[in-house]
């Protein structure tokens, strides 16, 4: 679990001069940071409300990391705005505040939006972080989730994940005549939008990039294949000019190509697509299923599970389809391996003995560990950062025909801190965005 | 589906001619929409298809076939059944045939709809080498997308690994 560098601890070994209040995130947790996240001023009623909605989402942001508790602000001595003089660090030690976020909002005479804010460490009574951002204040959202950002990044020393988006697939009906939209919201759940209207059979998007564009799999016309959405524009464009089936899409780290899997006669090997000159290169001419293919974050790699050594395991092969090698070798099944963005690990789901799992083993095939189990789940995704994923999670049907319900998950890349993503309708096949460009 | 009742006279003349394949599924199929029941007495009651209609296909015939886990090889106990899709297919050429082939949920999304293709296209292949013309079928994998039955126990797996011939125009 996260370990705290307690302040105590910092002076006895490194001195007074670089006690810093730190989060170790390589470890599990014992304890989240107690961090006092003041609501951020502003000189009028409508900056003042915006100053509130903006350390609420900071608060949400960070609390839902699991290396964060926020104290609850009735706790708070010292106000808000006296804070914006100087804070009284005695007051913050006093409820236990090892961090301390202090704010201001002002909209300017052009329109703008300017956010300051500043991150104390209370008990080194010095300022760690001190920055400030314009923007529109419809954005308000996000500044919110830069500055949770740059306050997880200095007290953890990792990039955050909380300026991204998650695109995932809503799920509403029965199980047999599911309706399945492509959709779109921040990593908090927020500003959600359904971006298809569910008359076509869609699954497994995934991010561009750029985050302007989706790959996915739909059914539209009957006619199972690979599309590109552009989310700027609506449209979508069908990827290729294959004769058979194409599915299991998902773009290079550069953007300038997909790959995906083509159903032959039956067989389903792996293929690339170049978006600028559409050429497809065939990458694996085997007899078995070859699918779920992912590239390494460098291109060079790729991973995909393939029956061919008599059930669905993981593999590691170049980019050109070269040096293929099997990777697991545990009981049971292994499906959709996911490249971590940092290039250490790869996350898969694992089927034994009735029991679905998700865990994550190094590209060697080492270090396998499970991160959850149930039921049923399904699909990893990576946060950008490499320390958090989401899946789905599907329960089982009772003898009464309740259950069966689908719905995401993200959980610390410990195997702690699992918890549930609200969604407006059933999720699944979630798929996490890069840092906001 | 519907069921269209025909005369008494054209029920006991199709109930005749049919019988026999009617008591051979409700054998070899046991659960689903794999067969009807074999014909009792008192045929004047009984609902009758249209010959040569999906109703008949599905409700006489018998649309599909079912796998093991993780199998895609038609089984032994499914080629009377198969067989007798042949028969009807080449009664009736007008029908283009779409298989679909469908899996359980205790596998992997992106591999199931892999195995739902070689599923449809293991059923197409053996209409194929039993005379049906491979340019009147199309295959098409819903992976675990479209479950028959809705349950989280063997028996309702079962009925979702699945191949199902679809007359189309």
């Amino acid at each position: 679990m996260i370990r705290l560098a307690l302040l105590l601890a910092l002076i006895l070994f490194a001195g007074p001069v670089a006690a810093e209040v730190r989060i170790d995130i390589t470890r599990g947790n014992v304890q989240p940071l107690p961090i006092a996240i003041t609501e951020f001023v502003g000189a009028n009623p409508q900056e003042g409300q915006t100053g509130r909605d903006i350390a609420r989402v900071i608060s949400a942001d960070l609390e839902r990391s699991g290396l964060f508790k926020p104290i609850d602000p009735k706790a708070f001595i010292q106000s808000a705005q006296s804070l914006q003089a100087q804070p009284r660090f005695g007051d913050w030690r006093q409820i236990n505040a090892q961090a301390l976020v202090q704010g201001r909002v002002e909209l300017m005479t052009d329109g703008r939006l300017r956010t300051e804010f500043r991150l104390w460490d209370v008990f080194a009574e010095s300022q760690m972080v001190g920055q400030a951002y314009f923007t529109s204040p419809a954005n308000w959202r996000r500044v919110a989730h830069i500055v949770a950002d740059a306050i997880y990044k200095r007290l953890t020393g990792e990039s955050g994940y909380f300026d991204t988006q998650i695109v995932y697939i809503a799920e509403s009906g029965p199980a047999t005549r599911r309706i399945k939209r492509l959709s779109i919201m921040d990593q908090d759940g927020e500003n959600h939008k359904f971006l298809t209207d569910g008359a076509d059979l869609v699954l497994t998007p995934r991010f561009a990039p750029n985050m302007r564009e989706i790959t996915y799999m739909s059914y539209y016309r009957n006619v199972p294949r690979v599309y590109i959405f552009n989310i700027d524009t609506g449209r979508r464009e069908v990827v290729g000019d294959f004769p058979g089936m194409t599915f299991a899409p998902r773009f290079s780290p550069d953007g300038n190509r997909v790959i995906m899997s083509m159903a032959r006669d039956g067989n389903s090997d792996i293929y690339e697509m170049d978006l600028r000159t559409k050429r497809t290169t065939r990458l694996t001419d085997h007899p078995s299923i070859d699918t779920s293919p992912c590239y390494s974050p460098d291109g060079n790699q790729i991973t995909f599970n393939s029956d061919r050594g008599g059930t669905q395991q993981l593999y590691v092969m170049n980019a050109d389809g070269g040096n293929v090698k099997r990777i697991s070798f545990g009981d049971g099944r292994y499906g959709t391996p996911v490249w971590s963005p940092r290039g250490d690990l790869i996350a898969f789901t694992r089927l034994k003995s009735g029991q679905f799992y998700i865990g994550v083993m190094r590209p060697d095939g080492s270090g396998e560990r499970m991160l959850t189990e149930g039921y049923l789940v399904e699909g990893p995704t990576w946060a950008p950062n490499g320390r958090v994923l989401m899946f789905f999670r599907q329960t089982p049907n009772d003898s009464r025909g309740q259950g069966g319900t689908v719905k995401l998950y993200s959980i610390d890349l410990t195997g702690y801190n699992e918890r549930q993503v609200v969604t407006p309708q059933e999720a699944s096949d979630p798929a996490w965005s890069p840092l906001i460009p | 589906m519907k069921m269209r009742v025909l005369s008494v006279f054209a029920a006991v003349a199709f109930l005749a001619a049919c019988s026999s394949d009617a008591d051979q599924k409700a054998a070899t199929s046991g659960t689903g929409q794999a067969a009807a029941p074999a014909a009792p007495a008192a045929p004047s009651t009984i609902p009758m298809v249209a010959p040569g209609s999906v109703d008949e296909f599905v409700k006489n015939v018998g649309d599909r076939v079912y796998f093991d886990f993780d199998k895609y090889e038609v089984k032994p106990e499914a080629r009377a059944q198969l067989d007798r899709q042949v028969d009807w297919f080449k009664r009736y050429p007008q029908w283009k045939i779409t298989v679909e082939g469908h899996c359980d949920e205790r596998g992997t999304r992106e591999y199931n709809i892999a195995l739902g293709e070689r599923r449809a296209n293991a059923v197409k292949e053996y209409l194929v080498a039993k005379g049906v013309a491979t340019a009147r079928i199309k295959t098409i994998s819903y992976g675990k997308e479209r479950p028959a039955a809705i349950g989280s126990n063997e028996a309702a797996w079962a009925q979702n690994r699945r191949g199902v011939s679809v007359p189309t125009n």
